[in-house]
């Protein structure tokens, strides 16, 4: 369909006035989509001055593979929220997709990975029949399928008095704890998932109508774009995701643990959200994403470099970042659109 | 709504969410009644109810934020951080340690109502943002352990009767009583119906807006914390990791099973006293058929998607 518009002579600007954006306007707008990166900079670099064991390649690599699970599980979530929807059934599903393939692993490496998809699959399917379909809130379905996700995965796990192992060295072991060029699988797997979505975004019919669907649902649909099979795919693509990085978790950890993933979807938004992209939906990018998540991460670990602060102040700080970077970010978007 | 001119089946599908959430918390009972061994006793029927209290407790206030078209998701966190308040001042006994428990309640709920009334937050946001910071918060005040509660008074709030009833249900269903005139029958509830179920037309009318949001997230927030010191008064014990751990969740089932629609514009507070019942009963029917607690879950999925799907229909 872009052919012909792309055929077209060139767009007549000179005939339209647009209105170019002031200065400050535009500073506003790349701190709201670059500021994440802007702050992990800082941040990365004072950490580094401050704490010698911070700035060393070990650590850098450690980083990486804590935040490579979220990273996963975030990329489904920027989606869908860009889409204008919310997920908050991904903590639940990691963790099933992690028992699930862990269970799968005694028959190989195939179905360790398809008996999570599948299940996973079908959750996320169940969630867009239920959001796109029967037209249901997404914070309400997604909340059903938390408590849903989490009570097979009991049912499946005997009351999750169960855990079950993966056999060491087995292929599916070595896609969790291998390493490439001294990062490990996941690691590489993330940035592989990472660089899809953002082409997928950025590039495709589909990652526009994605935007388009967050931005008017009602315009999106007007416009002839199938809203429906959109949320579809997007809620799918959510559930496959967090099922997958539970799933590749599983194989890091060797067994399939029942109690993981409990207040990951939150960790997820937040991500997302301090990536700079907009809960209400038709604004936001990946790369945003993997900077929110890689923020989470390293306050984490200075949060470990500091021996003398308890590990419950990393909720706090992430809460507090969390606060900061919104009510800026609600602050700048705003000063964008007033004009 | 002049439900009269609607034919049959279209009064049937408008009045299933109004009066579905009562007519299931009968027909478990009436189940039980025939099914279960030992359910419909006064021991057993005294148990259901303590353990609905909190939750009861945490929903009323949630209701009133789903009423302005917001929703709270740190009340589980200030139920640990007023767990968490209450031994560091029960050396001065047990009014002024419940006082500073319900202080902090009142504080989260100002940072809550500030970010959604006046920096303008989606209230998913702005409470996120406690949810995650509050636990943190309460862990370190509580120096990352659980204290046992040695107050005789306050373990007396947790296991006395007032006439034969539980203090804690005395407690929720006065507060419950107290919450719903408070909704029909005051200027502020109506105000704050009228603000969720149209906020630019609110404003336009000269509602306070700002002021009466900030004030319901300071209700809520204030309500969980009670509900924080009743749970820590019950277990004994001040327990801020396990304390009201997804308890927003229970809340907005209890709150959406009852009929409160989420967009906003409606409270039904006698619908959330019977949804926040009617999880609790279920719960324990299925517990006590050997239904596994993972059953359970399920089933509770369910239920929440069968209620907002027959909200649904009512919308039209």
């Amino acid at each position: 369909m872009s052919t012909s518009t792309l055929a077209a002579p060139a767009p007549q600007r000179h005939e339209v006035p647009v209105e170019q954006p002031t200065r400050g306007e535009r500073v506003a707008g790349l701190l709201q989509r670059h500021g994440a990166l802007a702050v992990l900079a800082v941040v990365v670099v004072v950490a580094s001055v401050r704490f010698p064991s911070f700035g060393t390649v070990g650590n850098f690599q450690g980083i990486a593979i804590q935040s490579a699970f979220l990273a996963i599980v975030a990329l489904g979530m920027a989606f869908v929220i860009i889409g204008g929807g919310i997920d908050l059934s991904v903590g639940s599903v990691f963790a099933l997709g992690g028992v699930l393939a862990a269970y799968g692993s005694r028959w190989g490496m195939l179905p360790a990975l398809l008996l999570p998809l599948v299940v996973c699959g079908a959750i996320g399917l169940l969630n867009g029949f239920l959001i796109a379909k029967a037209r249901l809130a997404p914070f309400i379905v997604t909340l059903a399928s938390l408590l849903g996700a989490r009570g097979l995965l009991l049912a499946l796990t005997d009351e999750g008095s169960q855990t079950y192992l993966i056999e060491k060295g087995s292929a599916f072991a070595k896609l969790g704890q291998g390493t490439f060029l001294g990062l490990g699988y996941p690691v590489w797997l993330a940035l592989l998932a990472f660089a899809v979505g953002g082409l997928l975004l950025q590039r495709t019919r589909y990652g526009q109508a994605v935007f388009a669907v967050g931005g008017s649902e009602q315009a999106a649909a007007l416009m002839g774009l199938p809203v429906a099979r959109i949320k579809l795919i997007t809620y799918t693509a959510s559930a496959l995701l967090a099922g997958f990085a539970g799933a590749l978790n599983a194989a890091r950890l060797s067994s399939g643990v029942t109690i993981l993933g409990v207040g990951m979807e939150l960790d997820a938004i937040a991500a997302v959200v301090i990536g700079g992209t907009l809960l209400v939906g038709g604004a936001g990018s990946v790369s945003g994403t993997l900077c929110g998540v890689l923020l989470l991460g390293v306050i984490q670990n200075v949060i470990n470099q500091i021996g003398t602060l308890d590990s419950s102040y990393q909720s706090v700080v992430s809460g507090a970042f969390l606060i900061v970077v919104v009510v800026v970010q609600t602050y700048l978007s705003r000063s964008q659109r007033l004009r | 709504m002049t439900d009269l001119a609607l034919p049959r089946t279209a009064r049937l599908s408008a009045a299933l969410p109004q009066y579905g959430v009562y007519a299931a918390v009968v027909v478990v009972l009436a189940f039980n009644a025939v099914f279960t061994d030992n359910f419909l006793t006064t021991a057993n029927l005294r148990t259901q109810l303590i353990q609905v209290a909190p939750v009861l407790i945490v929903a009323l206030g949630m209701a009133m934020v789903i009423g302005t078209e917001g929703v709270d998701l740190s009340v589980g966190s200030v139920m640990a951080l007023s767990a968490a308040a209450l031994p560091l001042y029960l050396g001065y006994g047990m009014g002024p340690a419940i006082v500073m428990a319900l202080l902090t309640g009142l504080v989260v709920g100002a940072v809550n109502g500030l970010l959604v009334a006046v920096v303008g937050l989606q209230p998913i946001v702005a409470t996120l943002a406690l949810l995650v910071g509050g636990r943190g918060l309460a862990l370190v005040l509580a120096g990352g352990r659980l204290k046992q509660i040695e107050n005789t008074d306050l373990l007396a709030l947790g296991s006395d009767d007032i006439l034969g009833i539980p203090v804690v249900v005395v407690i929720a269903g006065v507060l419950s009583l107290a919450v719903g005139l408070l909704v029909s029958q005051t200027t502020y509830g109506r105000q704050l119906v009228a603000i969720g179920g149209n906020r630019a037309a609110a404003t336009l009318a000269g509602l306070p807006v700002r002021r009466v949001l900030l004030g319901t997230y300071v209700l809520c927030a204030v309500l969980a914390a009670l509900a924080g010191v009743l749970a820590t008064a019950r277990l004994t014990a001040s327990d801020p990791s396990a304390i009201g751990n997804l308890m927003e969740l229970s809340a907005i089932t209890a709150v959406v099973v009852g009929g409160t629609p989420l967009s906003g514009g409606r409270i039904r507070v006698l619908g959330t006293v019977a949804g926040a019942l009617l999880m609790q009963l279920l719960r324990a029917t299925l517990i006590s058929h050997n239904l596994s607690d993972s059953t359970a879950q399920m089933v509770q999925a369910a239920i929440i998607l069968g209620a907002v799907y027959l909200a649904r229909e009512r919308r039209r």
